[in-house]
């Protein structure tokens, strides 16, 4: 992905910032240009909103095999975590071993690097989560 | 809603062997698949008043956009500047081609329209093709994260096993029958049979998924021949008509669904076709499904409706998806064992109905076939294409 895509979304992937629909109230995560309930009514009544970063697992996977980049990470774990304000997210669970992780526990999340693009490329931060 | 302004009929049907090949390029391969499928309908080039093909990624894979005028130049179709088209939605890029071709010839436009699908995934290494197959979920989103296509599959199979009970064996299952119809299938990359016991035990790819609950990366490329069906009726014997078609889309990435051991694209795409059809669930009697994953053919069994929600290991295990037996499903031996070159996948699963339906399939041939069912889907469901077709 290009410098400048990862830039774009710095804010939504540094604070768990989505957006809150000024309509229906619906959040959504990422960010949205549109309520997909309400549609061209929340043309101009979308906020940002912050998640609390808070959450439980409701599945998870040990990645063996790897996209590019990742190998140093293996195994690593990714989560289907259901956000406390009802939303989902995909992230990664840091800080344990993979034998501590199981359906329905709760995370929070926390700041970490993501991936670089080789050693004298970009480096991406993000959200990852931790067991509570 | 939901009826063709004219009856489509598939007349002409081809597959290159799908497998690694090393020797061939990807435009000998959409070639011998064309060729194959014009030579079967019984029709020359000059009939010909549009293409049209499905195909994931030449872009990424060969560097080589445009593949609609490349193909149309290698078959000889551009001396008469014959209208071609690419068509892409990930591994559904070849099922939704061949709706494009459906609907071209449903509108009156064109009387004979060949679909192709192809690709070519062994040039670049596995780890490369790793990156590229996940560009059919959401970069921004999940790939970020590491997110692998089979890990997103991974997600949806330890939630169905969690909220279904659905067990490792029965998800194992599907790749043991898929590989033993896959043995009785000449133009299959795996024409080998393999146990469960080889399915537990392979390497871990992302849990609880391993090796052998993942379709392999392939190079092959399958074209059929559709038409009216006042013209499929005076060029062959056995024309095949397709009675339904559905689409259904969905969010890129699984994180904005509502439920991830269902997939809304499929439901929305079947009910779609069998509303055309006027056929349901239980009169189909062969289907292809997308087993990208082993677990995505369980999920399909229920969004499809041939069984209840949560039952879809449980009939696998008791047999009952497997050759003659309540339904034959993956009879070509799936994207498991046949092989899954993201764009020709979808026309590769055509071709093995229409050969259902002609009584073609020698010792994997499904008794009094009538009715038959494809469902091709585009990344973890973000696009899901149904087609129902019957012997005329």
């Amino acid at each position: 992905m290009a410098v400048a895509r990862h830039w774009r979304q710095q804010d939504q992937r540094y604070n768990l910032a989505g957006t809150r629909c000024g309509v229906c109230g619906g959040h959504f995560f990422p960010r949205r240009l549109m309520c997909p309930v309400c549609h061209r009514k929340s043309i101009g009544k979308l906020e940002r909103f912050l998640f609390s970063g808070r959450g439980k697992i409701e599945s998870f996977t040990i990645v063996h095999d790897p996209m590019t980049g990742y190998d140093l990470q293996v195994p690593y774990i990714i989560a289907y975590i259901a956000l406390e304000e009802g939303d989902h997210v995909l992230g990664q669970i840091v800080d344990c071993d993979s034998s501590e992780v199981e359906m329905g526990r709760e995370v929070e999340m926390v700041f970490r690097k993501l991936s670089e693009e080789g050693k004298s490329g970009t480096i991406q931060y993000g959200y990852k989560f931790r067991l509570i | 809603m939901g009826r063709l302004a004219r009856e489509v009929a598939v007349i002409g049907i081809g597959q290159t062997r799908f497998d690694e090949h090393w020797n061939t390029t990807f435009r000998e391969l959409g070639i011998e698949a064309g060729y194959r499928a014009m030579e079967d309908a019984g029709i020359s080039s000059r009939m010909i008043d549009a293409l049209y093909l499905g195909n994931m990624s030449a872009g990424l894979f060969l560097d080589q956009e445009h593949i609609s005028s490349m193909i149309a130049e290698v078959v000889g179709l551009t001396e008469g500047q014959v209208p071609s088209t690419r068509v892409e939605a990930a591994g559904a890029s070849g099922g939704l081609a061949f709706r494009q071709a459906i609907l071209d010839v449903a509108s009156g436009l064109n009387d004979i329209v060949v679909v192709g699908g192809a690709e070519k995934m062994s040039d670049v290494p596995s780890s490369v093709a790793t990156e590229f197959i996940a560009a059919g979920a959401d970069q921004a989103w999940e790939g970020l994260f590491g997110a692998t296509m089979p890990s997103l599959f991974a997600l949806m199979a330890r939630k169905h096993m969690h909220d279904y009970r659905t067990t490792r064996e029965q998800i194992g299952m599907v790749a043991v029958k898929n590989h033993r119809n896959g043995s009785m299938n000449p133009l299959a990359q795996f024409q080998r049979e393999i146990t469960l016991d080889m399915v537990l035990n392979a390497p871990p790819v992302a849990e609880p998924l391993g090796v052998f609950d993942c379709a392999p990366a392939s190079d092959g490329a399958a074209a059929v021949v559709l038409c009216d069906l006042k013209t499929a009726k005076d060029l062959s014997e056995k024309p095949i008509k397709v009675i339904g078609t559905g689409q259904g889309s969905d969010s890129l990435s699984i994180s904005n669904r509502p439920d991830i051991t269902s997939m809304r694209a499929t439901k929305a795409a079947a009910n779609r076709a069998y509303e055309m059809a006027g056929v349901k669930p239980k009169d189909i009697q062969v289907a292809e499904v997308h087993d990208s994953y082993t677990i995505s053919e369980i999920i399909s069994l229920e969004d499809l409706s041939f069984f209840e929600k949560g039952d879809g290991g449980p009939a696998t295990e008791r047999g009952d998806t497997s050759l003659n037996s309540l339904i034959s499903v993956n009879t070509s031996g799936g994207l498991k064992a046949r092989g899954h070159p993201l764009g020709a996948t979808g026309i590769a699963q055509i071709t093995e109905i229409v050969q259902q339906l002609r009584g073609d399939c020698g010792e994997r041939q499904v008794r009094d076939a009538r009715f038959g069912l494809a469902q091709n889907l585009g990344g973890t469901g973000g696009t899901a294409v149904v087609h129902i077709l019957e012997v005329v």
